[in-house]
């Protein structure tokens, strides 16, 4: 247990140490936010949909999120770079722990970034239709932390170098977020790209959030919350096995 | 303490150690010499549970580190030959996380540090981030790390690249001390044959993956008819410079390697 601890631990002094980054990393959640969500407002109004600003706020604390969730467990690249991942890999600790003590210290970090944004949200206008219902989004934004911190892990456990990286960013984590309904409602959308945002986990949690979040007269939920619910902790549980079986199988 | 038989290891067509057998009994400081690229970082990796060998077979105190791979780490302590710091911490939150992985308790894990920090001349910069410390100093703080908890057998990968003559003897210093006092076993690895001549009981050359010669310091050179272990070990693996590889086509098999997650 305590090797858990002191893993999560690392995480979040190192977390909070990097404040340059903290504020670098808000710079592209507040331009969709400001830029898009000002931008494509007039348009999404006159379709009668009601605010985009309101409605692609969601959208944006989803996204920061998932990229900081992601880069976390893509640390262990990081970490094999710079070696510290041998000294936690010949630890006397089952490696099990080690995989949970990062992974719930980069979810940790993933949440706060994603307070930290709705924060900023709220700064700049989203209202929620009930702020007692914050509460409910945190806890889809932890479900949607745990489980890409634990694909992150999964992927970082699989990558032998940074070369990959880019690849990921690319052809992986880019399409979660734009597939996601993040940025456009996934009410109407043409049948194929139906069944391909239905197979993105990030949809469910950004629908989860939009359900709490949202006043229901603007947006109805395209899943369900409670589905939504389901298939980020199912998914999520599966995740967290294949990240946990990857790491274990490290060799350097 | 140590039992390596028949032990191999391939990359790809890379034959890195082939058949290589020896023991290391308890209590014995054990130097494992030869060339850049000979194969001793691989056998190292491969008795620490990082590496799973091709062929052969491995005991440390009796247990197999491919299979009883958390019991094994329980028994040894390690000083890699690259950095293993976590440069964003302190030097002090890393010897606490490393206190705290080896189980070793608050109150020892506090004092020992505090020793150790004092004797390495680490401590009036324990609460600086790691990566403001210079080379030699972040290999100081590698070694202290590495003596905070007392292990049965110790590994050590060439501790003193890097480090001033001070720094050096410091260390050695305390290798035998601890394997006197503590009856810790230690295998170690070095380029300085002077340094292997002076601390270990036993030594075993390697090169191109194979073991050339093991005995006492004195019968190698008595086997070899030289002077010194230098001349010696010139003897047994020629005079020609080695490099690891890093060719081209070196990075390309990197490349391809990359999503293997290196189970070729």
């Amino acid at each position: 247990m305590s090797a858990i601890y002191i893993l999560w631990l690392r995480e979040l002094k190192r977390y909070t140490r990097s404040r340059a980054q903290i504020v670098a990393s808000l710079g592209q959640p507040m331009l969709y936010l400001l830029v898009l969500g000002f931008g494509l407002g007039p348009v999404f109004q006159r379709a009668g949909n009601g605010s985009y600003f309101q409605f692609v706020a969601p959208g944006v604390i989803g996204m920061s999120v998932l990229f900081s969730s992601i880069f976390s467990g893509l640390g262990i690249l990081w970490d094999r770079q710079f070696g510290f991942l041998k000294e936690t890999l010949v630890a006397p600790v089952p490696r099990i722990q080690i995989m949970i003590g990062r992974t719930l210290g980069g979810s940790t970090v993933a949440v706060i970034q994603g307070l930290l944004v709705t924060a900023v949200c709220v700064i700049a206008g989203f209202r929620p239709a009930n702020f007692l219902t914050i509460p409910l989004a945190l806890g889809f934004m932890v479900l949607i932390a745990l489980l890409f911190a634990a694909l992150g892990v999964a992927i970082g456990s699989s990558l032998r170098d940074m070369q990959g990286f880019q690849l990921i960013m690319n052809f992986l984590v880019m399409p979660i977020y734009f597939l996601s309904g993040a940025l456009f409602p996934l009410n109407d959308v043409h049948k194929v790209l139906k069944v391909i945002t239905s197979l993105d986990p990030l949809s469910y949690g950004i629908d989860g959030m939009r359900s709490v979040l949202l006043n229901k007269q603007v947006f109805q939920s395209v899943f369900g919350p409670f589905n939504d619910l389901l298939v980020l902790a199912a998914a999520g549980s599966i995740l967290l096995v294949f990240g946990a079986y990857r790491f274990s199988k490290i060799e350097i | 303490m140590i039992r390596v038989r028949n032990l191999s290891k391939t990359f790809g067509s890379f034959t890195a150690v082939n058949d290589v057998s020896f023991d290391v009994e308890e209590g014995e400081i054990f130097a494992f010499l030869g060339p850049n690229g000979a194969g001793k970082t691989t056998t190292i990796k491969m008795l620490t549970t990082l590496l799973k060998p091709t062929s052969g077979s491995m005991e440390l105190d009796g247990l197999d580190p491919r299979v009883e791979q958390n019991e094994a780490r329980k028994r040894f302590g390690i000083v890699f030959q690259d950095p293993s710091l976590d440069g964003d911490l302190t030097a002090w939150e890393n010897m606490e996380i490393h206190g705290v992985l080896y189980h070793v308790p608050r109150k020892v894990r506090r004092k020992r540090s505090e020793e150790l920090l004092k004797l390495f001349e680490l401590w009036e910069r324990r609460n600086d981030q790691v990566k403001k410390f210079s080379g030699g100093m972040k290999r100081r703080l590698e070694i202290a790390r590495g003596f905070l908890h007392t292990p049965r057998i110790l590994f050590l990968d060439e501790p003193t690249l890097g480090l001033d003559p001070q720094s050096r003897n410091q260390l050695w210093n305390h290798v035998k001390k601890v394997n006197e006092a503590e009856k810790v076993t230690v295998f170690l690895t070095t380029h300085y044959m002077d340094e292997a001549d002076r601390v270990a009981h036993r030594i075993g050359v390697i090169d191109h993956g194979k073991l050339v010669a093991q005995g006492t310091p004195k019968a190698i050179k008595e086997q070899t008819g030289t002077e010194s272990l230098e001349e010696a070990f010139l003897k047994l693996t020629g005079a020609t410079i080695r490099d690891e590889g890093a060719d081209s086509a070196d990075a390309m098999r990197q490349f391809a390697k990359m999503w293997s997650g290196g189970r070729r």
